[in-house]
């Protein structure tokens, strides 16, 4: 006979000294866990509510300005420090996490129009309304002691006046050259008083620029004809031309997928493109509502002004004139975060800062508002068990987050009336459209009626 | 050798322990899959159905980690006991174990001889460590079965029923003669559980920490004991009951009644989940299998018989038993406790065919009341008339336990926070039901069709079964006659049938108006006809 009985010694599954740990065992038999779906199901939606109630994205406004702010840029070499310039030509360097302004350049006589900073981070270049482009040096050890060198005026490097009003400045990634934009787009050196090179196409005022971060020769602007102009550096003549059926306020490449851009309509949405193949958008994003005014039945879009990527590539925030930002994900539809205060009203830059955790608005009431990416984030330094308690309480809300009750807890948001409201507006009109298009499509010979895809419904065409 | 393997193409030729071992491999992966994966195909979403793949695959990945992982984390196999030659294992007694096992496993076997205080019955603590036992005149005691010291021992003064633990041994419920009690480990009492009454069994769901009570009429009530909350008040309603079980796998009360039924209860229903004609007599025991799907009953008319749950029907029956208390084991043995004789069956061949395994008898005379088996050890423990003994039963526990889950060497901090994140995960009572898998999935879209009259009608009874159980304020000075008391019950009965009574009316009403609108003028003479009102008053 042959017989063996589970022993256990107390020894082998118990600690020897009272400094040591305590021994853990485990078995991952699912046997052992009966209803363990349940018990994960309860957990999702605690975690789904407890997320709800941390929840609090804004941190605090900077306020200084006394006019509205109309450009801001980040330091690609300081990771705390945020330059604004407002409508009245004054700019400002701000320490983010003392949210005080640690100097100011004065010098624009109207309304500053585009800011820039060089990639090494010691020259911000300006530009504006009175037709001047004026390059500073940014003070490198004012920055580090924000505590008392605040509000110190700073005299400019140099002054460039031009013939027309600027627009809007970039800066080349990794070169020395910067392109300003207003009746036409030019390309300058640091130290030239007049532009290196000069692209005209058209006639109309280009009103944003930007530059690729992967490719630091191709540029792409928007202008007010209504297009969207790719040019290369190298070429002398501008590259490809794309017109769509509404202007486009703002771009902003995709800093992991540098062929990608994406553009800020004046259609309340904002559409991805590849820069290779223009002819069709690669994602459309829709969440910006019009705001219906009642008076004489017309609709007045209300649009997003400013867009700007996070360094990780995978999202992107935008700031609208219906007084909103929102957070889309880089190839979603549909807004996965809006914030918004009473006091904020008309948003017309933001900016995501470059360790992806923060974002900054400026808005038409002089002040710039510093928010969270992630509303509910445990902002600091977190301990390994807590940082993966919140990595399960993530991974158990998404495994669970298209179930009905799971999904309404973490859809919910709190939206201002005015654009609850225009929301609500917009969908019935929308749908009231597509019922028509419906109806007419099953009345008519089949295939006579073609829908455009949505993708491709606002582009007019592509020009070389 | 070498040659051979080039001329036999690209075939992958592995070492052969690696062979086995893949082997081996597969059968744990199909373990930690948990079931098939997501049919991808039939998506045309593209984009979810690239994001599903990931998450399939990750899913794989991670099964096959905890597959080649097992050998580290979970060295110990378990008991066995192989009979050789000649030998059978169920000739097998207890002292020729004694003389093979090592000197910690024999003190799991004895006998404790508690004459006066009548028949034992007994419960453990998910972990094994800690058992209550109480007699049915009085006697409560919790001992720890590691040292074999007793916790704390006391005398009720009353006839206790049953006793069984709540979430850890710091708290315990005794069915005494009018109510159940719950004491701490201290025998203190804590509560007294008026509105359950005099009950016969008493049993406790750990995860949704629910106490389920059943009398002897068949009453079963379901307490929430974290808020004290009375979840579910029902009458059974087919006839006498004395066995109570729960199925650990889906949180299902089987309830066994005496003119042969089994009946499955959930706490949010009225109506039972499902009745099982058993046997041809009354019910005297059930046991669950921890996997779910087997049913072990046993009825008066000397069979034990294995029910299949997921087909309602019987695998085996095993006759000549008259078993008054059965219990499976974590590994599936089946203990069957027959007057002094306990009877262990084991299903050797994976086709769930239970044969004789051990057996043992205790002294002529001494009836066994209640058979339980430890968990996580070989040890099944059996509660009788004259106290309760203890004897091995090799390969019947599971031998790795989880320490997140149930640890026997538990210290008191992580008894402490053990019980928090329980109650954190407390889940409510909507998830009990018969097929747990059916939680995170989506229900599919059905069109909503009128009501059937039979469910109108169980809409019906559900009313008016809620109103009965109502209690009216007992008024004084007077007030309080029979009569009114009488009318005022019928009023509320009234009032919960009215809702559907006017739907009817509504419903015939309308038959009736496309009736009448076709044969009404032929039924008055016409002298009469223009006395007709030609709208229905309303």
């Amino acid at each position: 006979m042959k017989v063996k009985v589970i022993s256990r010694s107390t020894d082998e599954f118990t600690r020897e000294r009272s400094q040591d740990l305590q021994r853990v065992f485990r078995n991952f038999d699912p046997k052992l866990r009966p209803q363990e779906k349940a018990v994960e199901y309860v957990r999702a939606l605690n975690a789904a509510k407890l997320e709800k109630i941390f929840a609090r994205p804004f941190i605090g406004a900077m306020d200084g300005h006394i006019d509205a702010i109309s450009c801001m840029a980040k330091n690609p070499n300081f990771l705390k420090g945020i330059f604004s310039g407002s409508m009245d030509g004054d700019i400002r360097l701000w320490d983010i996490a003392s949210r005080k302004t640690v100097c100011q350049f004065p010098g624009h006589q109207g309304a500053v129009r585009g800011l820039t900073a060089s990639t090494d981070g010691s020259t911000l270049i300006s530009c504006g309304t009175d037709c001047t482009v004026r390059i500073w040096s940014v003070p490198v050890a004012a920055t580090l002691e924000s505590d008392h060198a605040s509000n110190k005026p700073i005299e400019a490097n140099a002054v460039y006046v031009g013939k027309n009003a600027y627009w809007a400045v970039d800066h080349q990634w990794g070169g020395d050259l910067f392109a300003t934009t207003g009746a036409r787009v030019e390309i300058w050196n640091h130290n030239r008083s007049q532009p290196v090179n000069t692209f005209e196409w058209g006639t109309d005022t280009v009103i944003s620029v930007r530059f690729n971060p992967g490719e630091p020769n191709l540029l792409a602007t928007s202008a007010s004809d209504r297009s969207i102009a790719l040019y290369d550096l190298r070429m002398s003549t501008p590259a490809r031309k794309l017109i769509m059926q509404t202007r486009t306020n703002s771009i902003a490449w995709n800093p992991m997928e540098p062929l990608n851009f994406t553009t800020a309509n004046e259609d309340c949405s904002c559409y991805s493109y590849d820069a290779r193949k223009l002819d069709e958008a690669k994602c459309v994003h829709k969440d910006h509502v019009s705001a219906v005014q009642e008076i004489y039945n017309l609709v007045y879009p209300y649009f997003s002004m400013d867009i700007d990527y996070s360094p990780t590539g995978r999202e992107f925030v935008t700031g609208s004139y219906d007084r909103t930002v929102r957070i889309f994900p880089y190839n979603g539809g549909h807004s996965r975060e809006i914030y918004h205060t009473k006091r904020m009203q008309r948003v017309f830059c933001v900016k995501f800062s470059s360790d992806a955790s923060y974002i900054i608005s400026g808005s038409d009431d002089t002040n710039l508002r510093l928010w969270k990416a992630k509303a509910s984030e445990q902002m600091g330094v977190l301990l390994p068990r807590e940082q993966k308690k919140h990595e399960y309480q993530e991974a158990v809300k998404n495994r669970y987050k298209h179930l009905p009750e799971v999904k309404r807890i973490v859809r919910h948001r709190h939206l201002p009336r005015p654009i609850y409201k225009a929301k609500e507006l917009r969908r019935m009109v929308i749908d009231a459209e597509k019922k028509k298009e419906e109806r007419r499509k099953a009345h008519s010979t089949p295939g006579s009626i073609v829908t455009e895809s949505v993708r491709k419904r606002r582009i007019i065409r592509e020009v070389e | 050798m070498g040659l051979e393997e080039e001329a036999g193409g690209s075939a992958k030729i592995l070492p052969p322990t690696e062979q086995e071992l893949s082997a081996e491999l597969d059968t744990k992966l199909q373990k930690y899959l948990r079931g098939e994966g997501a049919d991808l195909e039939a998506l045309k979403d593209k984009k979810l159905k690239g994001q599903l793949f990931v998450r399939e695959k990750l899913y794989g990945n991670s099964a096959k980690a905890a597959a080649k992982f097992e050998k580290w984390l979970m060295p110990s196999e378990g008991g066995y006991l192989e009979a050789e030659g000649v030998e059978k294992t169920w000739r097998i007694k207890q002292d020729q174990l004694t003389r093979e096992v090592d000197i910690l496993s024999s003190r799991n076997q004895y006998d404790i001889v508690l004459k006066d205080l009548g028949p034992y019955t007994l419960d453990f603590t998910p972990s094994g460590r800690y058992m209550a036992t109480a007699g049915r005149k009085g006697h409560v005691a919790i001992v720890d079965m590691k040292s074999m010291e007793l916790i704390r021992e006391m005398q009720v003064k009353e006839t206790v029923r049953d006793i069984v633990f709540l979430h850890n041994e710091s708290f315990f419920a005794v069915a005494q003669k009018k109510y159940p009690y719950i004491y701490n480990r201290d025998g203190i009492e804590l509560h007294c559980l008026k509105e359950h009454g005099a009950v016969s069994r008493l049993q406790f769901l750990k995860n949704h920490f629910l106490l389920a009570s059943i009398n002897k009429f068949g009453q079963l009530r379901y307490q929430d004991v974290t808020t004290g909350e009375m979840i579910g008040n029902f009458r059974t309603g087919l006839g006498r009951t004395e066995t109570m079980q729960i199925n650990p796998y889906n949180g299902v009360v089987a309830v066994g009644h005496s003119a042969g039924t089994v009946s499955m209860w959930k706490p949010t229903s009225a109506a039972p989940l499902v009745k099982m004609l058993c046997h041809h007599g009354p019910i005297s025991a059930l046991a669950f299998h921890p996997n779910g799907h087997l049913m072990a009953s046993c009825g008066r008319e000397k069979k034990i018989k294995i029910w299949d749950l997921r087909k309602f029907e019987v695998v085996q029956t095993i006759p000549g038993h008259h078993a008054k208390t059965l219990d499976f084991s974590q590994k599936g043995l089946l203990a069957a406790g027959t007057g002094s004789y306990a009877q262990v069956l084991g299903d050797f061949s994976g086709t769930q065919n239970y044969s004789r395994y051990m057996g043992h008898s205790i002294a002529k005379g001494y009836q066994i009341g209640k058979v339980s088996f430890r968990p996580y050890e070989d040890v099944l423990v059996m509660g009788h008339s004259m106290g309760w003994s203890s004897i091995l039963i090799p390969g019947s526990g599971e031998p790795n336990f989880d320490t997140w889950v149930a640890n026997p060497f538990e210290t008191s901090e992580q008894r402490r926070e053990k019980e928090i994140h329980s109650l954190l995960d407390k889940l409510p009572p909507e998830t009990i039901m018969l097929d747990p898998s059916k939680i995170g999935t989506l229900r599919p879209y059905k069109k909503r069709e009128k009501p059937t009259k039979e469910e109108i009608e169980a809409e019906k009874e559900a009313a008016v079964e809620s109103v009965k159980d109502i209690a009216l304020k007992k008024k004084t000075k007077g007030r309080n006659k029979t009569s009114k008391r009488v009318m005022k019950r019928k009023v509320l009965i009234d009032k919960a049938k009215k809702p559907f009574l006017e739907k009817q009316m509504l419903e015939e009403g309308k038959v009736a108006g496309k009736k009448r609108n076709l044969g009404e003028e032929t039924e008055l003479p016409a002298s009469l006809k223009r006395f007709v009102r030609k709208k229905a008053a309303v």
